[in-house]
């Protein structure tokens, strides 16, 4: 592909762009980013002045999914970031080169753009077996991910695989998979969990770094800040439901058709830092909870294993039963009921029969 | 402060064995009782409506602008547990300020023979094995490593990992996630910390249990004129 050192700009004045269509582009990406209005003509600049980034895009062990929903993104056109804003040398779905001929592209790259090449990873490596459950280009997936990833300008985890192992990695993780930043340990890794992330969270993100050459703001666990920073709670349309005590009970009762709050049918809209609720998907048409289903925390860590998604409470599998914070409780808060009230009796039975002693307790300490 | 703890400790030692009645004993316990009740009171509040948050409400009718049940359940939740947290605070300030028997529900003195040789003797008492109480002010052994393992450290947790859920709500720019965020380092996914955080509420139901019962019964056991309750 592309040699890496021609701007965003030429590459779209070369395909019979205008100068105004590029504007408008660089005022629509500067909003949908949520940033100034100056943005804009710093964004038109950068894509104007800077090389485009090289991105290595590795596929581990997972379903490509979020290709499937990269590839979907309207804000910016994937057609404008693939073909123009990125120079995407190396990607399994969508690379033109195959075989030896393709392998050569990630060492070039690694040579030739030290520490000017993004590395893009979907999916995870499995470790068990000595990696021997992922083999890409014939060696294990974990060799080729630490490699490319020394080099690397930056490394953005794509997908809930790569930020916390996601279904793989679910008990009870046969293949060993591991997200990449139990792999990769000396480097900031930016983790867009969600299985698949919203399509403008990943090409608003690449947008970001491509424009401004940096990482953006990460939270604690890596995210960033701009598209991770409140719940899906926080934004759910239904949450005037929520706030009014008015719940769904079962699928399909009266309150379920009234579009009710899902939080008792399990939703993990409280505790699943995502955009879904903000940016909705398949160009802002909808998200999970609109269509009449509760979130089920596909963005957050090991959520698989926060089950069921259809209880609010999670079952607890330590105890050996599978039983929930409630149940255990009741249960020990049972136990400790009848084994105070045991030794009130007890206490009582004693205190009867040792009537005729206490006349001998007098005057001792009570 | 070693030097201090150790002060305390050879006190809480040369306490009388006898329980003191009359108005002394009043004045040194009052804040601790005034904390007591405020504390008991916080608790009750946030057992009931943590309940109901964790399971929801049965719905109410109508258009959702016209109710707030929820919102006022959560909201009673967060009030409390601030109150809780305060007086927790004050308790802690007491603890340190206040004499030797305010420090017993912070520090115990695992590493002290006699603490296991009357802890011993308290296990046998509440077995029915001998009649006499070890100590008669201020918590037994066996009190006092409930009163640490079960209420201190359940509460300081509750309170912990409240707050860092509270800070969820109020943002990530807000000081309650600045200042409890570093429990979701412990926990990535936040249903972990409300789990824990519900089995919390249990053991501190269980721990009222007990408690209740262990005050009721030695109230009537020892016929005393200065009730533990008051």
């Amino acid at each position: 592909m592309g040699d890496g050192r021609e701007t965003f700009y030429s590459v779209i004045r070369r395909q019979g762009i205008t100068r105004r269509s590029f504007h408008k582009f660089c005022s629509l990406t500067a909003a949908s980013l949520g940033l100034g209005p100056l943005t804009a003509s710093r964004i038109a600049h950068a894509l104007e002045t800077k090389p485009r980034v090289p991105v290595i895009w590795l596929h581990g062990l997972e379903c490509t999914c979020c290709s499937e929903s990269f590839i979907r993104s309207a804000h910016p056109l994937i057609k404008d970031a693939l073909l123009s804003m990125i120079s995407l040398d190396y990607d399994h779905m969508i690379m033109a080169a195959a075989g030896h001929q393709a392998e050569a592209i990630l060492e070039e790259t690694r040579a030739k753009y030290k520490g000017g090449y993004v590395l893009a990873v979907e999916g995870n490596p499995p470790l068990n077996e000595g990696g021997m459950f992922c083999i890409d280009g014939g060696k294990p997936f974990v060799e080729k991910l630490t490699s490319m990833a020394e080099e690397a300008m930056a490394i953005i985890a794509w997908g809930t695989c790569a930020s916390w192992g996601c279904v793989q990695a679910a008990k009870p993780n046969p293949t060993g998979a591991v997200p990449i930043d139990k792999v990769v340990t000396n480097r900031q890794i930016i983790k867009v969990p969600g299985c698949p992330p919203v399509a403008e969270v990943m090409s608003g993100l690449v947008t970001f770094i491509t424009t401004f050459g940096k990482l953006p703001e990460l939270d604690r666990q890596g995210r960033p800040s701009m598209f991770y920073s409140e719940r899906i709670h926080d934004k759910c349309y239904r949450r005037s439901h929520f706030d009014a005590g008015q719940f769904v009970e079962e699928w399909d009762d009266t309150n379920a058709r009234k579009g009710y709050c899902l939080y008792k049918m399990g939703c993990k809209g409280p505790t699943t830092y995502n955009a879904c609720s903000a940016l909705r998907w398949n160009g802002g048409v909808s998200f999970p909870i609109q269509s009449g289903h509760g979130c089920l925390g596909c963005s957050e860590d090991s959520f698989w294993d926060k089950g069921p998604f259809y209880d609010r409470l999670t079952t607890i599998r330590q105890f050996g039963i599978e039983e929930n914070a409630d149940e255990i409780g009741m249960a020990a808060a049972g136990v400790v009921g009848l084994t105070v009230a045991a030794h009130a009796a007890v206490t009582a039975v004693k205190r009867l029969t040792h009537r005729p002693d206490r006349p001998a307790d007098k005057g001792k300490p009570s | 402060m070693q030097d201090r703890a150790q002060k305390l400790l050879a006190a809480v030692d040369a306490a009388p064995t006898a329980r003191r009645r009359g108005g002394v004993v009043a004045y040194i316990y009052a804040p601790v009782r005034l904390w007591h009740w405020v504390n008991a009171a916080a608790i009750l509040v946030l057992s009931l409506t943590g309940y109901f948050i964790g399971t929801g409400t049965p719905a109410t009718w109508g258009k959702a602008s016209g109710s707030f049940l929820f919102g006022y359940i959560r909201f009673a939740h967060f009030s409390a547990g601030y109150v809780l947290s305060v007086g927790f605070l004050l308790r802690i300030y007491w603890a340190l300020r206040g004499n030797a028997n305010a420090i017993q529900i912070f520090c115990v003195p695992l590493w002290r023979g006699c603490f296991w040789r009357e802890l011993y003797h308290e296990i046998r008492r509440y077995a029915f094995l001998t009649v006499e109480p070890e100590r008669g002010l201020g918590h037994n052994r066996l009190a006092q490593l409930a009163m640490f393992f079960m209420f201190t450290q359940t509460i300081t947790f509750m309170v912990v990992t409240g707050f860092a859920l509270y800070g969820q709500g109020a943002g990530t720019d807000s000081w309650q996630y600045k200042v409890f965020g570093w429990v979701f380092s412990l926990w990535p996914n936040s249903q972990d910390v409300h789990t824990w955080h519900h089995l919390g509420l249990w053991v501190i139901v269980m721990f009222a249990l007990v408690h209740i019962y262990a005050v009721l019964r030695d109230d009537i056991m020892s016929r005393r004129n200065f009730p533990s309750m008051k």
